[in-house]
């Protein structure tokens, strides 16, 4: 290809790399997991370690965003529009979702975490409409980003609870309805992956990313996490059961975590440049559209 | 209302990058960073093959995503167009560089000087530290329009107030002014000509137009 085509065919963004990576992975398995921890301390589980270990994943993903931004000197300028940016509604929801789990965490759950959990869905939700509003990057700003982000948040956050069952003094009997949880978020994240993909217009080098992706995120993240956990709800006997939800959890968490490194770090390819006329050049007649890369 | 846009006849831009090389000149612009700059786009196949060159760069949209998007309200969008960067608010956080749709938006996070690490003393000179880690773009020359228009100049009919692309186009294929001003030289040149603005689906109503025809032609077909 020469430098020509080079030039005009879409080409990888340079701007967010692992580190806006590691703020989607952390912020959505951290919510995910104050989501879920907040349930499960309703149903009897401990709760400062799960509350712990999510504003921990969350706080860390932050952090990856703070080391990418030119001027970090400056980051409280973050807050300053929040009538139209994403990023200033997840950055304005991140700080009563730390006050809130810092309470809950004090507390050893109560209102607080239920106070953290709504926050920290609200902070899922902005990530993903972070990544819908990037309109200069097709994989991204297609619509069902939206529904993706979410359920594979939700996914981490049952996959690390599940994880969590299996831990020697913790909450085994939770870990069948953990586990049943699991497959159901698995089903709709497997259903959310699979209707991104086939209404996703994107350039083919996105498209190619992804399809690289997919086996070991759907075929083995979703398609063996789910019956796997299945078999830990329905046939395990009761001392296999959490080991092999935390199994599952794990396989189901570890997909989630490459597919968004995957979409932002090799599926996130702009828009290129279009034309839908090529122009008259001299006596003859206009030309049909062009879109390289598409 | 004024509405500031431009418009690149791609019938006689002949790729020649001399408005890439005036817009370096006029901006001082790091190596590889080109505000304006202009695609060579081959098409088809032997023997029926087309060569268009595309003059590309910050559309000055009328609803810009990198505005919606922007955390720090550093990129704002005036009245009559222009989209502006504040570098003193700017964090240099990359969002806008990925919403903008046309890779018009470049962040340097370094300094960098064409000849060696050391500037030359024409790039000592011009270097601008609060353009170094946040995001930088066309701006339509905005600065010359301002002074142009504070003296009563008309922006793309008197040099001093136009776009130094503009004026440095050979093929008087750059054309600036007021969109909504139908004696200025773009209204003009957009009554005449068959036209389109690049990936307009997307909505962002850019101010940049494309001209591939004659209208007199099109009203034919």
């Amino acid at each position: 290809m020469s430098r020509a085509a080079d030039q005009i065919r879409p080409w990888h963004q340079a701007n967010w790399d692992a580190r806006a990576a590691a703020n989607f992975i952390g912020g959505g398995s951290g919510s995910g997991l104050l989501i879920a921890g907040a349930i499960a301390h309703a149903a009897g589980a401990p709760y400062r370690a799960l509350a712990l270990t999510a504003l921990a994943l969350i706080a860390v993903g932050l952090t990856c965003v703070a080391l990418e931004i030119g001027r970090p000197w400056r980051a409280l300028n973050v807050f300053f529009h929040p009538q139209t940016s994403w990023m200033t509604r997840e950055s304005l929801v991140a700080v009563p979702l730390f006050a809130a789990g810092a309470a809950a965490l004090w507390q050893d759950g109560g209102a607080y975490a239920w106070a953290a959990a709504a926050l920290a869905a609200a902070f899922l939700w902005c990530q993903a409409q972070i990544l819908r509003a990037a309109k200069g990057i097709p994989a991204w700003r297609a619509p069902r980003v939206v529904p993706l982000i979410l359920s594979t948040g939700l996914v981490e956050g049952a996959g690390l609870l599940a994880m969590a069952c299996a831990l020697p003094s913790s909450a085994h009997a939770l870990a069948r309805p953990v586990s049943a949880a699991l497959v159901a978020l698995l089903v709709l994240r497997a259903v959310v992956w699979q209707m991104y993909r086939a209404r996703l217009e994107a350039p083919k080098r996105a498209l190619v990313a992804l399809d690289r992706a997919a086996p070991l995120f759907h075929r083995v993240g979703n398609w063996v996490a789910a019956p796997l956990a299945a078999i830990a709800v329905l046939l395990a006997p009761d001392a296999v059961a959490a080991p092999l939800g935390a199994v599952a959890g794990a396989i189901a968490v570890a997909a989630g975590w490459q597919v968004k490194f995957v979409l932002v770090t090799r599926a996130g390819f702009n828009q290129g440049f279009a034309l839908p006329h090529l122009p008259v050049r001299g006596s003859g007649t206009p030309g049909p559209s062009a879109k390289p890369g598409w | 209302m004024t509405r500031w846009a431009m418009a690149a006849d791609l019938r006689r831009c002949i790729g020649c990058q001399t408005c890439t090389a005036a817009c370096r000149q006029a901006n001082a612009t790091p190596p590889d960073v080109q505000w304006r700059t202009v695609l060579d786009l081959e098409t088809g196949e032997f023997p029926d093959v087309r060569r268009s060159f595309v003059p590309v760069g910050c559309m000055h949209c009328g609803d810009p995503p990198c505005e919606n998007v922007c955390p720090t309200t550093a990129t704002k969008r005036r009245a009559d167009g222009m989209v502006t960067i504040d570098y003193d608010l700017c964090i240099g956080c990359g969002y806008c560089a990925v919403a903008c749709p046309y890779q018009a938006r470049h962040i340097v996070h370094r300094a960098r000087f064409a000849w060696s690490a050391e500037p030359a003393p024409n790039e000592r000179a011009r270097f601008d530290a609060r353009r170094i880690a946040v995001a930088t773009k066309c701006t339509f020359c905005v600065d010359r329009i301002d002074a142009g228009t504070a003296k009563g100049l008309k922006p793309g009919v008197d040099p001093e107030a136009t776009p130094a692309c503009v004026n440095s186009c050979i093929a008087g294929a750059l054309v600036f002014g007021d969109r909504d001003d139908p004696a200025s030289p773009v209204a003009q040149l957009l009554a005449e000509t068959e036209h389109f603005r690049m990936h307009e689906e997307l909505g962002t109503d850019p101010g940049m137009y494309y001209v591939f025809d004659a209208r007199s032609r099109g009203e034919a077909a």
